[in-house]
């Protein structure tokens, strides 16, 4: 399974939240691969989950995968359980 | 690199009276081109990031973590921090407003990482929020930031 973070630059915001979820999985025993994005290229990418900022919300509109749209970026918890939400979904 | 090697001490203000995003940016490039971190383009390359990529900056309730790409002008990576007198609006659908801001520039795009991950992680902690937010005087918000975060590892 593919986890792609998404922000503006791939380095910033997208690294924080690949970084979280780098640790949930872990503690959860899930195994993923995690990327940081950016809006500039993500969209020749693949994945199966694509985690952003709420604002981001726009830019994933059309974007054939599972969208997760987080709106604090530092609450594990909001974290947590929406990107384990989107896992048991797809699995 | 560790979040005290990235976060400029003397870049750290307490209460500026700043209203606008356009001001907070600026104060906030000033801060960081007179410590010989970035050039002044990179002041300009920050507010056009936010104009065509929108407010998601704003990465929590009432924290803007804003940045332009390390070409715009990073002499060196650095993180600067101010506090607001009055929360400034953003634009975004639920932070909104701000009042503690993070300006990064990044080398590249690995350099600094260790160093964001310290910082994301005291961001989730509420006693690391209250300290910032705290205190009236930069002097003491700049002693007690660095405090908090090189014992509190």
């Amino acid at each position: 399974m593919i986890i792609a973070t998404l922000c503006g630059m791939g380095f910033g915001t997208s690294m924080m939240l690949k970084l979280f979820i780098d640790d949930i999985l872990k503690v959860e025993g899930i195994k993923a691969e995690t990327s940081p994005w950016d809006l500039g290229t993500f969209k020749g990418n693949k994945a199966d989950i694509v985690v952003a900022p709420i604002d981001m919300e726009p830019h994933l509109r059309d974007y054939p995968a599972k969208i997760v749209l987080i709106k604090n970026l530092v609450d594990k918890a909001e974290i947590k359980e929406k990107i384990l939400k989107a896992i048991r979904e797809l699995s | 690199m560790h979040l005290e090697d990235l976060l400029i001490k003397n870049t750290i203000r307490a209460k500026l009276p700043l209203h606008t995003r356009d001001e907070i940016i600026q104060k906030a490039g000033e801060l960081l081109m007179e410590a010989d971190a970035i050039e002044p383009r990179y002041i300009q390359a920050m507010k056009k990031v936010l104009d065509e990529l929108g407010p998601y900056c704003v990465i929590a309730p009432g924290i803007a973590l804003l940045h332009a790409r390390p070409e715009d002008g990073v002499k060196r990576a650095c993180l600067s921090l101010q506090t607001l007198q009055d929360p400034v609006n953003f634009g975004h659908s639920t932070n909104d407003p701000v009042d503690l801001v993070f300006t990064l520039g990044a080398k590249d795009k690995k350099g600094h990482i260790e160093a964001l991950a310290e910082l994301a992680g005291f961001l989730s902690e509420e006693k690391f929020l209250q300290t910032a937010r705290s205190f009236e005087n930069s002097l003491t918000l700049q002693k007690e930031i660095f405090e908090y975060i090189t014992t509190r590892k």
